[in-house]
């Protein structure tokens, strides 16, 4: 029976040839995650049920880097606990110790392989289907049941191909290609359903680009997105691990509820205005806006070639006066390769701050939340009302492009007008 | 399960953003939550519920990140049932787990006014507005078996019990 890359990876792990969509069956995980915010609740949930014991240290992975250094002694002392709970289990793979956050750490680590089925206690899970993996967020509660039992049920969802074709203009970055999805797509144009990302365009980006567009396949309500992977994702793989793979790809003839296909060399670099991701307009329309912080980092855009389109753009500039410019790599090695490569000199010439490897402000949790008269551009996925601090603050999201030049500049610009 | 109580009416993609900030989730403790439950955006929401009281929201209800202090929030406020038009998948599934009890319903939702009573019977399948009655679908049978355990946590504690008498290595 043809089938998709959600039905194959299913199928898999329920111990079945095949599965239909809409069928709910119980799933073995290959890998289960939660991070600093998400596994306290789930370890509280595991012993409250009176678990001792997890399914498998090794298929368990807490990364709590998303905060670091710690805001207030309550995290501080929720990590310990975390700490403790990995060493009581044996389990090996556990992060906090600034070593950045989940969603880009995972990948870096060789953690996450075509074809896996991972769950993992947060919204953003869907990064790693960048690499080809399902990667399914779950609640903290559902979370403690995977770490107690190694499964969990799932409804095999119908999947939406998303197919990017053509050549992407001067400026137009991958963040462009999924903010021009949302537009279509809306906030729930996907809700309970899969995401595969395909076309030619695709082939073109890195793998640091395609990051972008899977991360934020949750914004339309996926359960999750997910790309077929090629030659540049079985290297960057291969450079990261030893560990076997069975690279998943959907039928020919597999059937998808509706397939979108979006032409990138018809896009101008773009920005979701205020609050909602899907409110999506090109960034010239909302040229002039002007702007008192601009955040650069994330799961979404804080890999090395988001720094170094941002450096591209700050080098021999400064930022614009009454304007903060935040950068915050998403892991360590990125904040390394940064500093080596030189990119954090251009930005502290800039006038921009450097923050740790982690979220940054993304969630409004520190480093960098907003008044109620801030006006923000970041490359951040969500720009819900009070996401970062107050709930007046006008959050805008872009790609790096964008959000360099409009720090520059002090007021929302589009970098094709601006830049030669 | 029969609620009843006032309605307190939410427009489409409540994120959970909005429910309770992510400044609050360093807690887990429901009381605490149930304070802050959409404090950010709509303060003295707590302050407003009376215990019993309903949630009626439009599409996407939960939207957003995966936050389960979220559904955790709402039933710490006082809130014994949220009726919507659709809910996020994330959220729904968290509810279910949390022992939130939730209905879709995007008729009953159409005709409910802010400040009015409304009642779920989610045994009946029966959401009931403006003296009107609108029927709900069953849920599967696997959210079924949780439900009835009283959510995840004592499901999976029935499920280690037995393992344990019958002897399963774990």
């Amino acid at each position: 029976m043809p089938s998709t890359i959600a039905q194959k990876v299913l199928a898999r792990a329920a111990g079945k040839k095949h599965v239909a969509v809409g069928e709910i069956v119980t799933t073995r995980v290959d890998l289960a995650m939660a991070n600093d915010f998400t596994t306290p609740l789930a370890l509280k949930q595991f012993h409250a049920a009176g678990a001792s014991k997890v399914f498998d240290p090794d298929k368990i992975c807490v990364m709590a880097g998303r905060h670091m250094p710690f805001r207030d002694i309550q995290l501080a002392t929720a990590v310990e606990g975390l700490r403790i709970f990995c060493e009581q289990q044996g389990i090996k793979h556990f992060y906090a110790n600034c070593e950045g956050m989940d969603h880009a750490l995972a990948p870096e680590l060789g953690l996450i392989r075509p074809g896996m089925l991972i769950m993992n206690a947060d919204s953003h899970a869907c990064t790693a289907g960048a690499l080809g993996a399902f990667s399914i967020p779950m609640g903290s509660t559902d979370i403690a049941y995977v770490f107690a039992f190694g499964e969990s049920w799932l409804l095999v969802p119908p999947t939406i191909r998303v197919r990017y074709t053509g050549k992407p203009g001067p400026y137009v970055t991958s963040k462009d290609f999924i903010l021009a999805t949302l537009k279509e797509l809306g906030v729930d144009g996907a809700r309970y359903k899969a995401i595969e990302f395909c076309g030619d365009a695709l082939a073109h980006l890195d793998q640091d680009e395609r990051f972008t567009i899977a991360n934020m396949a949750i914004e339309m309500g996926a359960k999750t997105g997910v790309m077929e992977p090629d030659e540049k994702t079985e290297a960057y793989v291969r450079a990261r691990t030893q560990s076997g793979y069975d690279v998943v790809r959907s039928d020919p003839d597999a059937e998808f509820e509706a397939t979108l296909d979006i032409d990138v060399g018809s896009l101008t670099p773009l920005v979701a205005k205020p609050f909602l991701p899907s409110n999506v307009v090109p960034a010239r329309e909302v040229r002039g806006t002007k702007v008192t912080q601009v955040n650069i980092g994330t799961c979404t855009n804080g890999r090395m070639i988001d720094l170094e389109q941002a450096a591209q753009v700050l080098r021999g500039n400064k930022v614009a006066k009454g304007v903060r410019l935040m950068i915050t790599p998403a892991t360590a090695s990125v904040y390394r390769d940064a500093v080596k490569s030189g990119l954090v000199e251009v930005f502290i010439d800039a006038g921009a701050t450097v923050n740790p490897p982690g979220c940054g402000p993304c969630a409004g949790i520190h480093m960098g939340a907003l008044s109620a008269t801030d006006v923000c551009v970041a490359t951040h996925n969500r720009n819900f009302r009070g996401r970062m601090g107050h709930r007046d603050a006008q959050i805008y999201l872009a790609g790096t492009y964008v959000a360099a030049a409009t720090a520059v500049a002090g007021a929302i610009v589009d970098p094709q007008e601006v830049l030669q | 399960m029969i609620f009843t109580g006032r309605i307190h009416k939410f427009g489409d993609h409540v994120d959970t953003d909005v429910i309770i900030p992510a400044t609050l989730l360093s807690n887990t403790d429901p009381q605490v939550l149930g304070r802050g439950c959409f404090s950010e955006v709509f303060p003295g929401f707590a302050d407003r519920v009376k215990p019993g009281d309903l949630i009626f929201a439009g599409e996407n209800f939960g939207c957003g990140s995966s936050r389960e202090h979220a559904p955790i929030a709402i039933k710490g406020a006082g809130i014994a049932c949220v009726v919507a038009a659709s809910f996020s998948r994330i959220f729904y599934r968290s509810a279910i787990n949390i022992g939130l009890p939730i209905a879709i319903c995007p008729a009953a939702v159409a005709q409910a006014e802010a400040g009015a009573e409304a009642s779920a019977d989610l045994t009946a399948g029966k959401i009931t507005v403006a003296g009107k009655s609108y029927s709900i679908p069953a849920f599967p049978p696997e959210l079924i078996a949780i439900l009835d355990s009283g959510g995840l946590v004592p499901f999976m504690e029935m499920r280690l019990k037995r393992e344990r008498q019958s002897g399963t290595p774990r």
